[in-house]
């Protein structure tokens, strides 16, 4: 009788599973609640009326519990790879597999609102099976950021990267091959700074291992030794489109640790991550302040001088570490290893600096030291426009959505696209919340920035093409071309717009459906 | 304040505007602005939320209230209405957040888990910047609350975005004169802490309990009294706003995410019959039929993902729309500064993306809002007689390209995109954070949401 009876796993999705299931039109849920609303309106009891859905939903639930130990019998046979736990009962997987026989193709009433996406086939694998899988994406309109939006597009998957793109007449599509449709095609999304993995959904001590707080500086922490792959929120942002998070150490120490950039699949670090080291991350301003009497920083001019003085030892520990007789080298130090990468510019330093002094700070610092400068969150980067195009160092910008409070009081929705057309090279990120929503979502935040001066291409690429230059994975990543990695998102309609759903995302060639999200 | 001239372009001839002269701090506005102008708005498409939607119509206004509301083509415009061309606009009415935290709450603090004699209105501070996004949101009722530390954290109050420079200037008046307002309740973890707050649950459930009680004899002293002033109980202004939830005639808002803790409420309603709206309702969709039986309201809120807290695990995006199809009445709100005014919108287009139907969306915001608040008959939809709070919009009210052009208050333009500092406080920049004290000034961190 009551939901609650729901697994855990389910009960996060309420409408998890009949909702893109089904070949017919109308999802099966929505079906439902339209028959039982049909037998309320023809004097049946409400009870009754919701007690049939609610009948029906079980009958899903039983069958979906069916198809699930199906698969896994066969799964335990060899035959068919097992279902990742994604966003609810989402797929059913072809129990011939992918690669056997011609793909059915959908209906023409599963491809509306919720069929676009092809169901019916959507074989969900894991990682190492993707390698085999050999898909075909469809859209009515593919961005691939590599040039003008293709109307009728296809993009042809081989072996986890793009094969061909085309329009459906360039792109003959082998009959093996399975095929998904969408409104909409883009590059999966790439939120160019999070902390997903690492600020978990629960938000208890058990699941935060963003932030350190034993020393202002520690750049020696490792992304790699805290990222949880399996964390729920990785799950929910790859529920929108994301597909690769930049992520790790938040901001709010000094330097605050290392962060890494990951694949939102692969269920263990190993296979999530794609860059075990991308920056360093540092702090400037109040969120690096301590409050507390003798301690340090606690003031703007502190962190300064405590920076300066970190990098200048670095800098002896590189020239020690020269010296032609082992025996006169330093200890290893991995703290001023990991700073000397820097130097060396190996490794970015990313400041997350937003008002207009730190930002400056920030910039001078790095024309002290000479490293790799990326700015982070930079609220007040709009009155420093001049300064940050001259240094030409990137920017990736606060969550357009970010609240307007203590140092990002003067925050504007602008921002992206004033530095944009500037010519400053910008990304966009969901940043680090420390309470409610613990993540942001990236694709929202650039609808945003898109409502607010950006164009919708602008926009996109700050979440795709302009987010992996700037994290220098654009030989890889961040636009749909061949070579690159398999890596799409596909949506409903226009996916800036509130109204439209995430159908599902491909990653290294596989396939995650689920329901229109 | 600045008086700034209509930003829609005059059609007809230009009638001077006597707008801005509305008396918008005498207690009765509505009497005060009854000689103005009539302004009368062409072309615009209409979405009233209560009867047809128009894609050519015309709204007439008048001493702060709406005249008329119908087809251009049918709608005469008398000639000494000030005429104004809207076509291709979006006009409907102003949009009504029933929890909102802008203007520096201070309510209860420390000492006590109930505190029902505090009263929000003391603390806010009318020139927030906070405010003036409220406006470029579109909002034009907030009902601002105390935080959801206690069990029970004080009074709320309904506040109209009036221009004005006190708290007064923005009250809303019951037929009686009674400042008009809530009690803020909130049950699961936000309010469990260290005593004399309460440790568990039920512990939270039997202090509230016993609180009702006292409320009930306070009331039944107080009646059996009859005016003798020697057998009367000693006053507690406490007491007496829970006398008043207890009759009916302050409405209790009640923080709950957890489906348990929603049941709870119900239960303790029901108990002393206490009328009631459920805010955030994260669990909803787990008891959507039983908050649909007990015939409680809810405001609802969507955020960008789930968490943050454990009460908000199950949040989800299908919520507002399961609780419909229960036939739950549902709003949305802010919970400023949780989400932003500015995007209040969203929200609802997120509960659409999530299920909801496009009508209840934007029911949600505004006349759902407006009879949680009390307010149905005055605000909530474009019909004649209610107060003239609208929206003018450059597109689609549920599209992310779309945006707020102008806010009005009973008859007076309180926001205009194109006035260069309601711009600043619509986007954002330099200096639009200049005014303002951070919303949760409380005691720690768990009275956040």
């Amino acid at each position: 009788m009551r939901r609650d009876k729901y697994s855990a796993k389910q009960s996060r999705n309420p409408l998890f599973a009949p909702r893109a299931n089904r070949a017919g039109s109308v999802p099966r849920v929505q079906r439902a609640v339209k028959q039982s609303r049909d037998r309320k309106r023809a004097g049946k009891g409400g009870n009754e009326a919701t007690m049939e859905w609610r009948n029906r939903a079980a009958t899903v639930r039983e069958r979906a519990k069916a198809a699930t130990k199906r698969r896994t019998d066969e799964a335990t046979k060899g035959r068919v790879a097992h279902r990742f736990s994604g966003g609810g009962l989402e797929s059913r997987a072809n129990a011939a597999g992918p690669s056997h026989g011609p793909t059915p193709r959908p209906s023409p009433p599963a491809r509306s609102r919720v069929g676009c996406f092809l169901i019916a086939t959507a074989a969900v694998l894991i990682a190492g099976h993707s390698a085999g899988a050999q898909v075909a994406v469809r859209g009515k309109t593919v961005h691939t950021m590599a040039g003008p939006a293709i109307e009728n597009g296809v993009v042809l998957i081989r072996d986890g990267k793009i094969a061909a793109v085309g329009t459906a007449a360039q792109v003959q599509i082998p009959a093996d091959f399975q095929v998904l449709d969408a409104a909409v095609v883009t590059p999966g999304l790439i939120d160019a700074h999070s902390t997903v993995g690492f600020s978990g959904i629960l938000n208890i001590p058990h699941d935060q291992d963003q932030l350190e707080h034993s020393a202002p500086i520690q750049p020696e922490l490792r992304a790699v030794d805290a990222f949880n792959a399996r964390e729920k929120l990785l799950e929910w942002v790859r529920g929108f489109g994301v597909t690769t998070v930049h992520t790790g150490h938040a901001p709010g120490e000094l330097v605050s640790g290392q962060t890494l950039i990951a694949k939102t699949a692969g269920e263990t670090v190993d296979r999530a991550v794609i860059v075990p080291s991308a920056t360093v991350a540092a702090t400037l301003g109040p969120a690096a302040q301590k409050s507390e009497k003798g301690k340090s920083p606690g003031t703007r001019g502190k962190m300064m001088a405590m920076l300066r003085a970190e990098f200048i030892k670095a800098q002896e520990y590189l020239r020690k570490q020269e010296n032609p007789d082992v025996e006169k080298r330093p200890e290893r130090n991995l703290s001023l290893e990991a700073l000397g990468k820097v130097l060396k510019r190996e490794l970015p330093l990313m400041v997350t600096a937003n008002q207009a002094q730190d930002i400056d700070s920030a910039l001078r610092l790095a024309k002290e030291f000479e490293f790799k400068l990326i700015l982070d969150s930079a609220t007040e980067s709009y009155l420093l426009i001049d300064e940050i195009k001259a240094s030409g160092v990137p920017v990736i910008v606060h969550p357009t959505m970010t609240r307007a409070y203590g140092e990002l009081r003067n925050l504007s929705f602008e921002t992206a696209a004033k530095l944009r057309h500037a010519g400053i090279p910008i990304a966009l990120q969901s940043g680090y919340e420390d309470y409610v929503p613990k993540t942001r979502v990236v694709l929202f935040e650039a609808a945003i920035a898109a409502g607010n001066g950006l164009t919708f291409d602008e926009a996109l690429a700050t979440i795709t093409l302009d987010a992996a230059r700037i994290l220098g994975i654009d030989a890889r990543l961040g636009s749909l071309e061949v070579g690159k990695d398999a890596d799409l998102a596909l949506y409903d309609g226009d996916p800036f717009e509130y109204t439209s759903h995430c159908l599902g995302v491909v990653i290294n060639g596989q396939v995650f459906n689920q329901p229109p999200r | 304040m600045i008086i700034a001239p209509p930003r829609l372009k005059p059609a007809g001839h230009t009638a001077t505007l006597l707008l801005c002269l509305a008396g918008a701090a005498a207690p009765a506005p509505q009497a005060a602005v009854a000689q103005q102008t009539p302004l009368a708005i062409v072309g615009a498409r209409i979405v009233p939320i209560r009867g047809v939607e128009l894609e050519r119509g015309t709204l007439i206004v008048a001493g702060g209230k709406i005249v008329t509301v119908g087809a251009a083509d049918a709608v005469t415009v008398p000639p000494d209405a000030q005429r104004v061309d809207a076509a291709g606009k979006v006009i409907m009415p102003g949009l009504i957040c029933t929890h909102n935290h802008v203007g520096g709450i201070g309510g209860a603090d420390s000492t006590a888990p109930l505190q029902p004699d505090v009263r929000i209105y003391d603390s806010l501070n009318v020139l927030d910047a906070g405010y003036r996004r409220v406006v470029a949101g579109g909002l034009t009722t907030v009902n601002i609350m105390p935080g959801s530390g206690h069990l029970l954290s004080g009074q709320t109050v309904y506040l109209k975005m009036r221009k004005g420079n006190t708290i007064e200037d923005r009250f809303i008046r019951d037929r009686e004169g009674r400042v008009m307002g809530g009690i803020k309740m909130a049950n699961g973890t936000n309010s469990i802490r260290e005593a004399p707050f309460p440790g568990t649950r039920a512990k939270s459930a039997a202090l509230v309990r016993e609180r009702y009680i006292k409320a009930l004899e306070y009331r039944d002293k107080t009646a059996r009294a009859a005016g003798d002033p020697e057998k009367m109980p000693p006053r507690d202004i406490g007491l007496e706003a829970m006398v008043q939830a207890l009759a009916g005639t302050r409405i209790v808002h009640h923080h709950t995410h957890r489906h348990d803790d929603i049941l709870t409420v119900l239960r303790l309603a029901k108990e002393f019959n206490f009328r009631v709206v459920l805010h955030h309702v994260s669990e909803g969709w787990k008891v959507a039929d039983e908050i649909a039986r007990a015939g409680v309201p809810c405001s609802v809120i969507l955020v960008d993902s789930p968490g943050g807290k454990l009460e908000a695990r199950d949040m989800a995006f299908e919520n507002a729309g399961i609780l419909e199809k229960a036939g739950v009445k549902v709003a949305f709100h802010t919970d400023d500064w949780i989400t932003d005014s500015r995007l209040f919108f969203r929200m609802a287009a997120l509960g659409v993306r999530g299920g909801m139907s496009r009508e209840g969306a934007l029911k949600a915001l505004t006349v759902h809002g407006a009879e949680m608040l009390d307010l149905g008959d005055r605000i909530g939809t474009l019909e004649p007689g209610k107060d003239a709070d609208f929206i003018v919009l450059s597109g689609d009210p549920l599209s992310v390209y779309s945006k707020v052009l102008e806010t009005w208050v009973e008859g007076e333009k309180v926001f205009d995109r194109d006035d260069p500092e309601d711009h600043l406080h619509a986007v954002g920049g330099f200096g639009a954070g200049n005014e303002q004290v951070p919303y949760f000034c409380c005691f720690d961190e768990a009275s956040k949401q």
